[in-house]
């Protein structure tokens, strides 16, 4: 079997021999940490954008599931108001402006950057929030009238689940870099809270299509 | 003391956990919570086994009156819902929480505190299951809680309710570890152990990994929606709101049929494992091994419809998912004959651990053939519910993983311990459980197709059933004392068995590299890897890693395909938060179960707990910072 290759990631590390024979290898040379998939948080979230990301894709089948069980959808309520959906859609792509600018900042160190960008996509995050109460009251449904409210509560229900949480993650997270103590890989996470509010962000548009559009469907395509 | 041991004490203390109450609690060394959850899932198997022994002794007479109506169908479920839930998939992963980082040649797991969070999470999901069953409030709707007898309207109480909770438990701590393990495959391997020389084990953990991350979510979408069904008027499962019974399968075996692949693959994995050192070579058809470990996993998810043949699902398509379940023989089949190649070829030392292996292909011949036998549309309609059914999963699952799961106890056990377990002891252990297992199971084919129903709690005299279930009952009272010697040889392991040395077995891979038990920082000293079995190479490595600090828990992280050196990171050390975090957590999931509001109160106390948990403090801060460099 060959003798392994070693390629490091930044610069070099330097082979020196070792007293018993093989050659050790200095990684003190090496970076303390990385950004992107070089990083261990990096594969964390995306391994929980995976599990949520399912759960997601699992509901939605449930909700055209539920959809192919009757003649009507919805059964017997009209469809959602479209105000308040959209309204949060244009909200959250603006919210990539500075979620994008958090990112690039992390990953040039700019302290003073990041703070402003992660603050900025925080609020965001409460408008957001708060559109979402107008939302649910919106839906013209409750959840426990049929089957087509439960699934469209639960659907909206887990998004603003996610919602709350990244928007938590984010407000603790400007907070810290505001109080400090900061150091490198505080800047890693920030990157990667970036990189899940994408997934937030991008998990509702489908999801948006599904509850806000579906029940408006032309009768061809009724289920 | 040359400088290797003086560095080695130091590193000892820097990544021991504390000592006393706080150490119980804050503990976060893959070691340490990887003996836990393997404690803790055996606990499980005893109690589940006390179960069905109780089952047993029921059934061991027609008209017999040793449990009732009710009480045997809380029993039936708790027995099923702890196996499958409790012991089969968290024993899995638990012990991959203690072997991987070992064999991998890590320093630590990936995000130990929340490894630790994990812990207790599934330990509490537990306990709170046997807590609602001593107080008689145990679920009762089998394993799979069927709607619509689980439903709000056949089963009122609260015993579905917390067989729901369980669920979210389990599984949010089994999504956690796989999170966890793949995380720590990809990441943390020692510099030079390429994929292609990644253990076979280590292979099959983290396919199961990924398993896992896309089939639970089905089931904690399923539960979730049973328990707002039941608790907030939600109908999903109603169909006079438009709701679907059906729904409830579907979802349930889309997780339900991989969920026996979790517990299958790393068995699996243990057998490639065993026979290798046992058999003196390396496994026959590495690629062809892994090959059809992912090709398992991907029929896997095919295989969900074959559990609802008896519905009325369209027929074609019940063709198509009877030829997937034909299919899945191929994989199994290519490592079968690759596992014999091995064995053919290779020097055996008959140690205790290869006889559990072995008695995995005598098992598993006879369960496989049932299982092709049920994947058959016909026949399965006609011993649907029947105790053949239960014959046949019992030699899967006994025959497909608990036999190779002891196999693999009996072969770690000295790395963890220090101890070597009796050998003597450990062969009457195998034979008695190999006898009684069989003289158990066996006669329930024969039972089931001469009509006994499963889930039911008696049975009468004239159809001739008596002798059968007497045999069974019997057989299963042989299990049970194989598994008290089990019990006595690890107790006498721990008192005063022989001291194991650092490679008891003459095994191949890492973890044998280092002390029986394991220094608390895995290696002192990480090695280069240089061959998928490295002992057994003339220069096992090609060196060490150095520069890694000795008074911080700093590790190495390498880089996914090639496990090249890519960046130092420092570990997290012992905390009380995680233990917090999974306090409030189980708060949250108990409170829900009585009113719908804890969810948003409950949410609170998580939250905090979760902020003090991710908080640096300014020492460790600077601590990082004194070893930090940018990339
Ligand atoms: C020697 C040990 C065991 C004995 C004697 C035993 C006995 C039984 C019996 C008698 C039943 C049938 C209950 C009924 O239909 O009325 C049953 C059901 C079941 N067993 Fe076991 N079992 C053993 C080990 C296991 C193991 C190791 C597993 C899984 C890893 C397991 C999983 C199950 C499941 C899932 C059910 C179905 C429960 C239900 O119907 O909801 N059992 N067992």
């Amino acid at each position: 079997m060959s003798d392994p290759k070693f390629e490091p990631g930044a610069e070099p590390a330097l082979p020196i021999p070792d007293g018993d024979g093989g050659t050790d290898l200095d990684v003190a040379v090496l970076p303390s940490f990385g950004f992107g998939h070089r990083s261990l948080m990096w594969w964390g979230t995306w391994g929980m954008i995976a599990i949520e990301g399912t759960v997601f894709a699992l509901t939605i089948a449930t909700y055209f599931y539920l959809r192919g069980q009757g003649t009507q959808w919805p059964i017997a309520e009209p469809p959602p108001d479209l105000l308040w959906g959209t309204l949060n859609v244009l909200v959250f792509l603006a919210s990539a402006v500075p979620n994008q600018a958090a990112k690039r900042a992390a990953e040039r160190y700019d302290l003073a950057g990041a703070r402003r960008a992660t603050l900025g996509c925080a609020a965001l995050g409460m408008v957001l929030l708060i559109l979402r109460v107008f939302e649910f009251r919106h839906l013209n449904c409750r959840w426990d009238t049929d089957a087509y409210g439960s699934v469209v509560w639960t659907l909206l229900g887990f998004h603003t689940a996610h919602l709350l949480t990244d928007w938590l993650d984010t407000a603790v997270l400007g907070v810290m870099l505001c109080t400090g103590p900061i150091e490198g890989k505080r800047y890693v996470d920030v990157s990667e809270n970036a990189m899940y509010w994408y997934f937030v962000l991008a998990s509702w548009l489908p999801i948006y299509g599904v509850i806000y559009w579906v029940p408006r469907l032309p009768p061809v395509l009724s289920p | 003391m040359s400088i290797h041991d003086t560095r080695s004490a130091e590193l000892e203390a820097t990544w021991r956990d504390p000592p006393g109450l706080r150490g119980v609690l804050s503990a976060v060394n893959h070691k340490t919570i990887g003996r836990r959850f393997i404690v803790t899932a055996f606990s499980f198997f005893v109690a589940a086994g006390i179960l069905a022994g109780l089952m047993r002794l029921q059934l061991m007479h027609p008209g017999n009156t040793v449990l009732g109506p009710d009480r045997y169908a809380q029993i039936f479920t708790m027995h099923g819902t702890t196996m499958m839930f409790l012991f089969a998939v968290p024993v899995m992963q638990a012990v991959a929480v203690y072997v991987v980082p070992l064999m991998i040649g890590a320093r630590s797991i990936a995000f130990p505190r929340l490894n630790a969070y994990a812990f207790w999470i599934y330990l509490f999901g537990g306990v709170m299951l046997y807590g609602a069953f001593l107080l008689n409030v145990g679920p009762d709707a089998g394993w799979f809680a069927y709607v619509p007898l689980s439903g709000p309207a056949y089963s009122p109480g609260k015993r579905v309710d917390f067989w729901a909770q369980m669920i979210t438990f389990t599984e949010l701590s089994g999504l956690l570890e796989a999170v966890i393990q793949i995380t720590t495959i990809f990441k943390l391997r020692a510099p030079g152990m390429t994929l292609n020389r990644l253990p076979l084990y280590v292979w099959s953990v983290l396919v199961t990994n990924f398993m896992i991350l896309f089939a639970m979510p089905a089931v904690m979408l399923s539960s979730t929606a049973l328990i707002m069904d039941r608790l907030v008027g939600t109908h999903f499962y109603n169909p006079a709101e438009g709701g679907d019974v059906l729904l409830w399968q579907h979802l349930f075996w889309f997780f339900g049929h991989p969920e026996v692949y979790f517990i299958f693959v790393p068995a699996l994995g243990f057998m490639s494992t065993i026979i290798a050192t046992f058999s003196r070579r390396q496994i026959f058809g590495y690629t062809a091994m892994v090959v059809a470990l992912i090709a398992t996993a991907f029929l896997a998810f095919g295989l969900w419809v074959h559990h609802m043949f008896a519905t009325n699902l369209p027929e074609l398509g019940k063709s198509f998912f009877t030829a997937v379940s034909m299919m899945i023989a191929i994989p199994s089949a290519v490592q079968i004959f690759c596992w014999l190649a091995t064995l053919k070829t290779g020097r055996l030392v008959m140690e205790v651990p290869l006889h559990f292996v072995l008695a995995f292909f005598f098992i598993l011949v006879v369960g496989g053939l049932t299982g092709v036998m049920l994947a058959a549309v016909p026949l399965d309609l006609q011993v649907h519910d029947t105790y053949f059914v239960v014959a046949h999963f019992h030699y899967v699952l006994i025959g497909g993983a608990v036999f190779p799961l002891v196999g693999a106890f009996y072969y770690w056990f000295p790395k963890v311990t220090g101890r070597m377990l009796s050998g003597v002891l450990g062969r009457w252990h195998f034979w008695l459980f190999f006898a009684g297992f069989n003289l158990t199971f066996f006669p329930m084919h024969v039972l089931g197709l001469l009509g006994m129903p499963r889930r039911v709690y008696t049975y009468p005299a004239d159809p001739g059933w008596g002798a059968l279930n007497l045999l069974s009952t019997v057989g299963d009272w042989i299990t049970g004392v194989s598994f008290l010697l089990f019990a006595l040889n690890v107790w006498r392991a721990l008192a005063r068995g022989m001291p194991a040395g650092a490679n008891p077995w003459g095994a191949p891979t890492l973890e044998w590299a280092t002390s029986s038990p394991p220094h608390a920082a895995n290696f002192p000293r990480v090695p280069l890897v240089r061959g998928v079995a490295p002992l057994w190479l003339a220069e096992p490595y090609a060196g060490h890693v150095r520069g890694l600090a000795d008074t911080q828990r700093e590790v190495l992280a390498t880089t996914v395909l090639d496990a090249a050196p890519d960046h130092r990171m420092i570990m997290p050390t012992p905390t009380i938060w995680p233990f917090l975090s999974a306090v409030a957590t189980t708060m949250l999931f108990i409170g829900s179960i009585f009113t719908p509001w804890a969810v948003v109160w409950g949410t609170v106390p998580v939250a905090v707990a979760l902020v003090a948990w991710f908080w640096p403090t300014r020492a460790e801060t600077a601590e990082h910072l004194a070893l930090e460099k940018r990339p």
